[in-house]
Protein backbone atom coordinates (compact mmCIF):
# COMPACT_ATOMS: atom_id res chain seq x y z
CA UNK A 1 0.00 0.00 0.00
CA UNK A 2 2.94 2.22 -0.08
CA UNK A 3 4.08 2.78 -2.87
CA UNK A 4 3.46 5.68 -5.69
CA UNK A 5 2.55 5.08 -8.95
CA UNK A 6 2.84 7.26 -12.15
CA UNK A 7 -0.05 8.07 -14.20
CA UNK A 8 -1.73 10.06 -16.96
CA UNK A 9 -3.79 12.60 -16.56
CA UNK A 10 -6.58 12.97 -18.55
CA UNK A 11 -9.36 15.19 -17.44
CA UNK A 12 -10.19 16.85 -14.52
CA UNK A 13 -13.65 17.25 -13.02
CA UNK A 14 -15.22 19.15 -10.55
CA UNK A 15 -17.82 17.29 -8.28
CA UNK A 16 -20.16 17.51 -5.96
CA UNK A 17 -21.25 21.17 -6.37
CA UNK A 18 -17.34 22.20 -6.79
CA UNK A 19 -16.56 21.36 -3.61
CA UNK A 20 -14.72 18.30 -4.60
CA UNK A 21 -12.25 18.30 -7.74
CA UNK A 22 -10.70 14.68 -8.90
CA UNK A 23 -8.74 13.81 -12.14
CA UNK A 24 -9.30 10.91 -13.89
CA UNK A 25 -5.93 9.07 -14.21
CA UNK A 26 -4.36 6.87 -16.64
CA UNK A 27 -2.12 4.05 -15.42
CA UNK A 28 -1.23 1.94 -18.18
CA UNK A 29 -4.85 0.07 -19.51
CA UNK A 30 -6.74 1.24 -16.81
CA UNK A 31 -8.01 4.69 -15.50
CA UNK A 32 -8.81 5.45 -11.83
CA UNK A 33 -10.19 8.64 -10.27
CA UNK A 34 -7.27 10.39 -8.41
CA UNK A 35 -7.06 14.09 -6.40
CA UNK A 36 -4.76 16.52 -7.88
CA UNK A 37 -4.75 18.77 -4.23
CA UNK A 38 -1.89 18.87 -3.57
CA UNK A 39 -0.26 19.28 -6.70
CA UNK A 40 -2.43 22.41 -8.01
CA UNK A 41 -0.18 22.69 -10.88
CA UNK A 42 -0.99 19.68 -12.54
CA UNK A 43 -3.24 19.85 -15.93
CA UNK A 44 -4.16 17.51 -18.45
CA UNK A 45 -1.06 15.31 -20.43
CA UNK A 46 1.15 15.57 -16.67
CA UNK A 47 2.35 12.83 -15.42
CA UNK A 48 1.84 12.38 -11.72
CA UNK A 49 2.72 10.10 -9.00
CA UNK A 50 -0.53 8.76 -7.33
CA UNK A 51 -0.38 7.40 -3.79
CA UNK A 52 -3.36 5.78 -2.26
CA UNK A 53 -5.48 8.03 -4.39
CA UNK A 54 -3.87 11.07 -4.42
CA UNK A 55 -1.29 12.78 -6.81
CA UNK A 56 1.86 13.84 -4.49
CA UNK A 57 4.52 15.04 -7.30
CA UNK A 58 4.49 15.54 -10.88
CA UNK A 59 7.20 13.92 -12.99
CA UNK A 60 8.39 13.64 -16.30
CA UNK A 61 7.45 10.89 -18.95
CA UNK A 62 10.46 9.40 -19.29
CA UNK A 63 10.87 8.65 -15.38
CA UNK A 64 6.93 7.86 -15.29
CA UNK A 65 7.34 5.08 -17.84
CA UNK A 66 10.66 3.71 -16.18
CA UNK A 67 8.93 3.52 -12.99
CA UNK A 68 5.25 2.24 -14.14
CA UNK A 69 7.09 -0.39 -16.45
CA UNK A 70 9.09 -1.67 -12.87
CA UNK A 71 6.20 -1.77 -11.18
CA UNK A 72 4.43 -3.69 -13.63
CA UNK A 73 7.20 -6.21 -13.90
CA UNK A 74 6.88 -6.95 -9.87
CA UNK A 75 3.59 -7.36 -9.84
CA UNK A 76 2.59 -4.13 -8.08
CA UNK A 77 -0.01 -3.17 -11.23
CA UNK A 78 -1.94 -6.11 -10.35
CA UNK A 79 -3.03 -4.90 -6.90
CA UNK A 80 -4.13 -1.67 -8.61
CA UNK A 81 -5.97 -3.97 -11.41
CA UNK A 82 -7.93 -5.85 -8.93
CA UNK A 83 -9.08 -3.03 -7.20
CA UNK A 84 -10.67 -1.84 -9.97
CA UNK A 85 -12.80 -5.00 -11.12
CA UNK A 86 -13.54 -5.04 -7.28
CA UNK B 1 11.01 -14.30 -8.88
CA UNK B 2 12.64 -11.76 -10.78
CA UNK B 3 16.61 -10.76 -11.28
CA UNK B 4 17.13 -7.21 -11.65
CA UNK B 5 19.02 -7.70 -15.03
CA UNK B 6 15.80 -7.49 -16.42
CA UNK B 7 14.81 -4.16 -15.11
CA UNK B 8 15.57 -0.22 -15.93
CA UNK B 9 19.12 0.54 -15.69
CA UNK B 10 20.45 -3.02 -15.09
CA UNK B 11 24.30 -2.55 -15.62
CA UNK B 12 24.17 0.73 -13.77
CA UNK B 13 22.81 -1.48 -10.71
CA UNK B 14 25.79 -3.92 -11.39
CA UNK B 15 28.18 -0.87 -11.37
CA UNK B 16 27.17 0.36 -8.15
CA UNK B 17 27.06 -3.10 -7.25
CA UNK B 18 30.57 -3.21 -7.67
CA UNK B 19 31.58 -0.01 -6.63
CA UNK B 20 30.09 -1.41 -3.16
CA UNK B 21 32.24 -4.20 -3.03
CA UNK B 22 35.12 -2.30 -3.72
CA UNK B 23 34.60 0.47 -1.39
CA UNK B 24 33.79 -1.45 1.90
CA UNK B 25 36.85 -2.17 3.74
CA UNK B 26 34.88 -2.89 7.62
CA UNK B 27 31.56 -4.22 8.40
CA UNK B 28 28.83 -1.91 8.35
CA UNK B 29 25.38 -2.38 9.30
CA UNK B 30 22.84 0.01 7.19
CA UNK B 31 18.85 0.66 8.01
CA UNK B 32 16.36 0.53 5.45
CA UNK B 33 13.57 2.03 7.36
CA UNK B 34 10.54 1.92 4.74
CA UNK B 35 9.04 -1.54 4.27
CA UNK B 36 8.92 -0.79 0.63
CA UNK B 37 12.42 -0.83 0.09
CA UNK B 38 13.06 -4.00 2.20
CA UNK B 39 10.63 -5.91 0.12
CA UNK B 40 12.58 -4.88 -3.18
CA UNK B 41 15.75 -5.33 -1.51
CA UNK B 42 14.52 -9.08 -0.60
CA UNK B 43 12.61 -9.39 -3.92
CA UNK B 44 15.33 -8.32 -6.61
CA UNK B 45 17.82 -10.26 -4.97
CA UNK B 46 20.05 -7.29 -4.20
CA UNK B 47 20.94 -8.61 -0.55
CA UNK B 48 22.16 -11.06 -2.01
CA UNK B 49 24.77 -9.30 -4.41
CA UNK B 50 25.86 -7.22 -1.70
CA UNK B 51 29.67 -7.70 -0.13
CA UNK B 52 29.55 -9.55 3.48
CA UNK B 53 30.82 -6.44 5.13
CA UNK B 54 27.62 -4.20 4.25
CA UNK B 55 24.64 -6.08 6.76
CA UNK B 56 21.71 -4.48 5.89
CA UNK B 57 18.92 -4.25 8.65
CA UNK B 58 14.99 -4.21 8.16
CA UNK B 59 13.36 -0.87 9.67
CA UNK B 60 9.79 -0.75 11.12
CA UNK B 61 8.89 1.07 8.49
CA UNK B 62 5.89 -1.04 7.41
CA UNK B 63 2.54 0.85 8.50
CA UNK B 64 0.63 -2.80 9.10
CA UNK B 65 3.20 -4.01 10.70
CA UNK B 66 3.43 -1.50 13.81
CA UNK B 67 -0.41 -0.51 13.89
CA UNK B 68 -1.04 -1.78 17.83
CA UNK B 69 -3.06 -5.20 18.05
CA UNK B 70 -5.78 -2.85 20.05
CA UNK B 71 -6.30 -1.22 16.90
CA UNK B 72 -6.95 -4.28 14.98
CA UNK B 73 -9.45 -5.11 18.11
CA UNK B 74 -11.51 -1.76 17.52
CA UNK B 75 -11.64 -1.96 13.96
CA UNK B 76 -12.99 -5.53 14.49
CA UNK B 77 -15.54 -4.42 17.22
CA UNK B 78 -16.64 -1.36 14.85
CA UNK B 79 -17.71 -4.01 12.06
CA UNK B 80 -19.11 -5.92 13.78
CA UNK B 81 -20.52 -4.29 16.98
CA UNK B 82 -21.42 -1.06 15.54
CA UNK B 83 -22.58 -2.47 12.46
CA UNK B 84 -20.51 0.09 10.38
CA UNK B 85 -19.04 -0.28 6.67
CA UNK B 86 -15.65 -0.82 7.79
CA UNK B 87 -13.35 0.65 4.77
CA UNK B 88 -9.03 -0.21 4.53
CA UNK B 89 -6.62 -1.07 2.95
CA UNK B 90 -6.47 -4.88 1.17
CA UNK B 91 -3.06 -5.25 3.52
CA UNK B 92 -4.49 -4.94 7.37
CA UNK B 93 -7.03 -7.83 6.86
CA UNK B 94 -5.04 -10.41 7.73
CA UNK B 95 -3.74 -8.52 10.23
CA UNK B 96 -3.60 -10.80 13.50
CA UNK B 97 -5.98 -9.24 16.33
CA UNK B 98 -6.31 -10.59 19.73
CA UNK B 99 -9.38 -12.53 18.85
CA UNK B 100 -9.91 -12.02 15.12
CA UNK B 101 -8.37 -10.46 11.98
CA UNK B 102 -10.97 -8.28 9.85
CA UNK B 103 -11.05 -11.10 7.40
CA UNK B 104 -12.61 -13.52 10.07
CA UNK B 105 -14.84 -10.58 11.25
CA UNK B 106 -16.22 -10.46 7.28
CA UNK B 107 -16.37 -13.77 7.03
CA UNK B 108 -18.89 -13.25 10.35
CA UNK B 109 -20.82 -11.17 8.77
CA UNK B 110 -19.16 -7.61 9.33
CA UNK B 111 -19.60 -5.51 6.20
CA UNK B 112 -15.57 -5.15 5.70
CA UNK B 113 -14.77 -3.44 2.11
CA UNK B 114 -11.27 -3.68 1.02
CA UNK B 115 -10.92 -0.05 -0.93
CA UNK B 116 -7.92 1.57 -2.45
CA UNK B 117 -8.57 5.11 -1.41
CA UNK B 118 -9.82 7.12 1.75
CA UNK B 119 -11.45 9.30 -0.62
CA UNK B 120 -13.31 6.10 -2.05
CA UNK B 121 -14.77 5.88 1.64
CA UNK B 122 -16.19 9.11 1.90
CA UNK B 123 -18.31 8.31 -1.99
CA UNK B 124 -19.38 5.07 -0.06
CA UNK B 125 -20.82 7.20 2.96
CA UNK B 126 -22.18 9.46 0.55
CA UNK B 127 -24.18 7.08 -1.25
CA UNK B 128 -25.17 5.35 2.37
CA UNK B 129 -26.76 8.16 3.93
CA UNK B 130 -28.42 5.74 6.33
CA UNK B 131 -25.16 4.03 8.20
CA UNK B 132 -21.89 4.68 9.63
CA UNK B 133 -18.59 4.35 7.29
CA UNK B 134 -15.30 4.49 8.93
CA UNK B 135 -11.90 4.02 7.25
CA UNK B 136 -9.15 2.33 9.21
CA UNK B 137 -6.27 4.98 8.15
CA UNK B 138 -3.04 3.65 8.88
CA UNK B 139 0.36 4.55 6.99
CA UNK B 140 3.36 6.78 7.66
CA UNK B 141 3.49 10.19 6.12
CA UNK B 142 3.13 9.43 2.67
CA UNK B 143 -0.31 7.84 3.46
CA UNK B 144 -1.32 11.07 5.14
CA UNK B 145 -2.69 13.76 3.24
CA UNK B 146 -5.16 11.00 1.30
CA UNK B 147 -6.18 10.03 4.95
CA UNK B 148 -6.57 14.25 5.99
CA UNK B 149 -8.11 14.67 2.53
CA UNK B 150 -11.15 12.45 3.13
CA UNK B 151 -11.64 14.07 6.08
CA UNK B 152 -11.90 17.59 4.80
CA UNK B 153 -13.88 16.46 1.17
CA UNK B 154 -16.62 15.02 4.32
CA UNK B 155 -16.64 17.79 5.68
CA UNK B 156 -16.72 19.81 2.60
CA UNK B 157 -19.79 18.62 1.39
CA UNK B 158 -21.54 17.84 4.60
CA UNK B 159 -21.13 14.16 5.28
CA UNK B 160 -21.36 13.62 9.05
CA UNK B 161 -21.84 9.45 8.36
CA UNK B 162 -17.69 9.68 7.91
CA UNK B 163 -15.48 8.79 10.20
CA UNK B 164 -11.24 7.31 10.46
CA UNK B 165 -9.64 4.83 13.17
CA UNK B 166 -6.33 6.80 12.53
CA UNK B 167 -3.02 4.90 13.44
CA UNK B 168 -0.90 7.47 11.64
CA UNK B 169 3.23 7.19 12.35
CA UNK B 170 6.10 9.19 11.83
CA UNK B 171 9.32 8.05 10.82
CA UNK B 172 12.24 10.59 12.56
CA UNK B 173 11.26 9.11 15.97
CA UNK B 174 11.26 5.53 14.73
CA UNK B 175 15.12 6.60 13.92
CA UNK B 176 15.32 8.15 17.24
CA UNK B 177 13.93 5.04 18.80
CA UNK B 178 16.42 2.51 17.01
CA UNK B 179 19.52 4.79 18.04
CA UNK B 180 18.60 5.14 21.86
CA UNK B 181 17.94 1.36 21.99
CA UNK B 182 21.53 0.34 23.51
CA UNK B 183 20.89 -3.46 21.54
CA UNK B 184 21.12 -2.24 18.04
CA UNK B 185 23.90 -0.95 16.24
CA UNK B 186 22.92 0.89 13.11
CA UNK B 187 25.70 2.95 11.67
CA UNK B 188 23.70 4.40 8.44
CA UNK B 189 20.02 4.97 7.35
CA UNK B 190 18.55 4.85 4.12
CA UNK B 191 15.03 7.32 4.32
CA UNK B 192 12.10 6.73 2.52
CA UNK B 193 12.34 8.41 -0.86
CA UNK B 194 8.14 8.23 -0.50
CA UNK B 195 8.09 10.03 2.56
CA UNK B 196 10.06 12.63 2.04
CA UNK B 197 8.53 13.65 -0.74
CA UNK B 198 5.91 14.47 0.98
CA UNK B 199 7.91 15.66 3.89
CA UNK B 200 11.05 17.12 2.27
CA UNK B 201 14.34 16.61 3.88
CA UNK B 202 14.84 19.20 6.97
CA UNK B 203 13.77 16.87 9.55
CA UNK B 204 16.64 14.83 8.79
CA UNK B 205 19.55 17.10 9.66
CA UNK B 206 19.35 16.92 13.52
CA UNK B 207 19.04 13.31 13.53
CA UNK B 208 22.59 13.55 11.30
CA UNK B 209 24.34 15.58 13.84
CA UNK B 210 22.76 14.09 17.10
CA UNK B 211 23.56 10.65 16.08
CA UNK B 212 26.73 11.35 13.84
CA UNK B 213 25.14 9.01 11.17
CA UNK B 214 24.79 9.37 7.67
CA UNK B 215 21.33 9.45 5.92
CA UNK B 216 20.48 8.91 2.58
CA UNK B 217 17.10 9.65 1.15
CA UNK B 218 16.52 6.59 -0.95
CA UNK B 219 14.22 5.38 -3.74
CA UNK B 220 12.69 2.07 -3.40
CA UNK B 221 13.53 0.75 -7.28
CA UNK B 222 16.77 -1.57 -7.61
CA UNK B 223 18.60 1.08 -8.95
CA UNK B 224 18.07 3.36 -6.47
CA UNK B 225 18.72 0.78 -3.76
CA UNK B 226 22.25 0.59 -4.98
CA UNK B 227 22.96 3.80 -4.91
CA UNK B 228 21.53 4.92 -1.87
CA UNK B 229 23.61 2.03 -0.27
CA UNK B 230 26.75 3.07 -2.47
CA UNK B 231 26.17 6.98 -1.02
CA UNK B 232 25.77 5.46 2.70
CA UNK B 233 28.86 3.07 2.35
CA UNK B 234 31.09 5.87 1.39
CA UNK B 235 30.37 8.52 4.07
CA UNK B 236 31.16 5.09 6.56
CA UNK B 237 34.47 4.64 4.63
CA UNK B 238 35.14 8.00 4.99
CA UNK B 239 33.65 8.85 8.46
CA UNK B 240 31.50 11.51 7.26
CA UNK B 241 27.83 11.46 8.45
CA UNK B 242 25.66 14.08 6.09
CA UNK B 243 22.43 13.77 4.82
CA UNK B 244 21.73 12.68 1.02
CA UNK B 245 19.31 12.96 -1.42
CA UNK B 246 19.16 9.66 -3.67
CA UNK B 247 16.23 10.62 -5.07
CA UNK B 248 16.41 13.79 -6.30
CA UNK B 249 14.22 13.29 -9.20
CA UNK B 250 11.01 12.62 -7.08
CA UNK B 251 12.08 14.62 -3.95
CA UNK B 252 12.39 17.96 -3.51
CA UNK B 253 14.19 19.53 -0.33
CA UNK B 254 11.18 21.27 0.95
CA UNK B 255 8.78 18.43 0.39
CA UNK B 256 5.74 19.01 -0.83
CA UNK B 257 4.23 22.05 0.83
CA UNK B 258 0.39 21.56 -0.26
CA UNK B 259 0.74 18.20 1.32
CA UNK B 260 2.23 19.51 4.45
CA UNK B 261 -0.23 21.91 4.52
CA UNK B 262 -3.16 19.54 4.74
CA UNK B 263 -1.60 17.20 6.96
CA UNK B 264 -0.80 20.75 9.38
CA UNK B 265 -4.72 21.57 9.22
CA UNK B 266 -5.97 17.77 9.77
CA UNK B 267 -3.91 16.37 12.54
CA UNK B 268 -1.46 17.30 15.17
CA UNK B 269 1.15 15.13 16.54
CA UNK B 270 0.65 12.57 18.95
CA UNK B 271 2.43 9.78 21.35
CA UNK B 272 1.66 6.55 19.45
CA UNK B 273 2.25 2.86 20.03
CA UNK B 274 4.16 1.03 17.52
CA UNK B 275 3.18 -2.64 17.53
CA UNK B 276 6.06 -4.62 18.72
CA UNK B 277 8.43 -1.70 19.81
CA UNK B 278 5.84 -0.04 22.50
CA UNK B 279 5.54 3.48 23.13
CA UNK B 280 7.38 6.05 21.02
CA UNK B 281 6.87 9.99 22.13
CA UNK B 282 5.30 12.19 19.63
CA UNK B 283 5.97 9.90 16.93
CA UNK B 284 2.10 9.79 15.06
CA UNK B 285 -0.27 11.94 13.87
CA UNK B 286 -3.91 12.11 15.86
CA UNK B 287 -6.72 14.40 14.43
CA UNK B 288 -7.10 17.82 16.00
CA UNK B 289 -9.80 18.69 18.20
CA UNK B 290 -11.49 20.86 15.79
CA UNK B 291 -12.30 17.27 13.31
CA UNK B 292 -13.56 15.52 16.55
CA UNK B 293 -16.75 14.77 14.88
CA UNK B 294 -14.16 12.31 12.22
CA UNK B 295 -12.75 10.45 15.01
CA UNK B 296 -14.34 7.17 15.22
CA UNK B 297 -12.65 6.45 18.32
CA UNK B 298 -14.78 9.56 19.85
CA UNK B 299 -17.62 9.16 17.85
CA UNK B 300 -18.54 5.22 18.88
CA UNK B 301 -18.35 3.57 22.27
CA UNK B 302 -15.75 1.09 21.99
CA UNK B 303 -15.64 -1.69 24.50
CA UNK B 304 -13.00 -4.32 24.08
CA UNK B 305 -11.13 -5.86 26.91
CA UNK B 306 -7.48 -5.47 27.48
CA UNK B 307 -5.49 -7.46 25.49
CA UNK B 308 -1.39 -8.96 25.24
CA UNK B 309 0.70 -9.75 22.21
CA UNK B 310 1.33 -13.32 21.35
CA UNK B 311 4.20 -14.44 23.31
CA UNK B 312 5.84 -15.95 20.56
CA UNK B 313 6.06 -13.66 18.28
CA UNK B 314 8.99 -11.63 18.29
CA UNK B 315 8.13 -8.86 15.92
CA UNK B 316 9.46 -5.96 18.10
CA UNK B 317 12.86 -7.36 17.96
CA UNK B 318 12.89 -8.07 14.33
CA UNK B 319 11.53 -4.11 13.37
CA UNK B 320 14.33 -2.55 15.31
CA UNK B 321 16.48 -5.15 13.99
CA UNK B 322 17.76 -6.94 16.33
CA UNK B 323 16.95 -9.98 15.04
CA UNK B 324 16.29 -11.10 11.72
CA UNK B 325 12.95 -12.80 10.77
CA UNK B 326 14.30 -16.49 10.00
CA UNK B 327 16.04 -16.05 13.95
CA UNK B 328 12.61 -16.28 15.19
CA UNK B 329 11.66 -19.72 16.32
CA UNK B 330 8.14 -19.70 14.80
CA UNK B 331 9.45 -18.11 11.61
CA UNK B 332 7.85 -20.83 8.68
CA UNK B 333 6.81 -23.27 11.23
CA UNK B 334 3.50 -21.80 13.37
CA UNK B 335 4.02 -18.57 11.48
CA UNK B 336 3.27 -18.41 7.93
CA UNK B 337 1.60 -15.31 5.55
CA UNK B 338 -1.53 -18.08 5.67
CA UNK B 339 -1.17 -18.17 9.63
CA UNK B 340 0.39 -15.47 10.57
CA UNK B 341 1.31 -15.17 14.39
CA UNK B 342 2.62 -11.49 13.75
CA UNK B 343 1.58 -8.24 11.45
CA UNK B 344 5.16 -8.29 9.62
CA UNK B 345 4.33 -12.12 8.51
CA UNK B 346 1.35 -10.16 6.51
CA UNK B 347 1.82 -7.59 4.58
CA UNK B 348 4.36 -7.86 1.33
CA UNK B 349 6.14 -4.80 3.22
CA UNK B 350 6.83 -7.06 6.54
CA UNK B 351 10.18 -8.09 6.86
CA UNK B 352 8.86 -11.84 7.96
CA UNK B 353 6.88 -12.02 4.81
CA UNK B 354 9.53 -10.59 2.40
CA UNK B 355 11.78 -13.68 3.51
CA UNK B 356 9.19 -15.93 3.53
CA UNK B 357 8.17 -15.61 0.10
CA UNK B 358 12.10 -15.26 -1.20
CA UNK B 359 13.34 -17.65 1.39
CA UNK B 360 15.75 -18.18 -1.61
CA UNK B 361 17.27 -15.27 -1.36
CA UNK B 362 17.54 -15.69 2.34
CA UNK B 363 18.95 -18.78 2.12
CA UNK B 364 22.24 -17.43 -0.19
CA UNK B 365 22.94 -14.24 2.29
CA UNK B 366 21.84 -14.93 5.87
CA UNK B 367 24.10 -18.40 6.88
CA UNK B 368 26.05 -16.41 8.67
S1 LIG C 1 8.10 -14.85 11.97
FE1 LIG C 1 6.00 -14.53 12.68
S2 LIG C 1 6.12 -14.89 14.89
FE2 LIG C 1 8.22 -14.54 14.18
S3 LIG C 1 8.56 -12.32 14.41
FE3 LIG C 1 7.83 -12.65 12.31
S4 LIG C 1 5.61 -12.33 12.47
FE4 LIG C 1 6.34 -12.68 14.57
Amino acid sequence: MCLAIPGLIQSIESLHDGMVSMAKVKFGSITKEASLEMVPHAKPGDYVLVHVGVAISIVDEEEAKKTFEYLSQIGEIDELIEHTQA
Amino acid sequence: MKYISEFRDADLVARYLEEIHRTATRPWSIMEVCGGQTHSLVKNGILQMLPEQVRMVHGPGCPVCVTPLNLIDKAVYLALEKGTILCSFGDMLRVPGSSQSLLEAKAAGGDVRILYSPLEAVKIARENPGREVVFFAVGFETTAPANALSVLHAQRSGITNYSILTSHVVVPPAIEAVMNDPDSNIQGFLAAGHVCAIMGMDEYFPLVERYQIPIVVTGFEPVDLAQGILMTVRQLEQGSHQLENQYARVVRPEGNPEARKVIEQVFRISDRDWRGIGNIPLSGYELRPEFAAYDATLKFDIVIPHASESKECIAGQVLKGIKKPHECPQFGKKCTPQHPLGAPMVSSEGACAAYYHFSQALADTETA
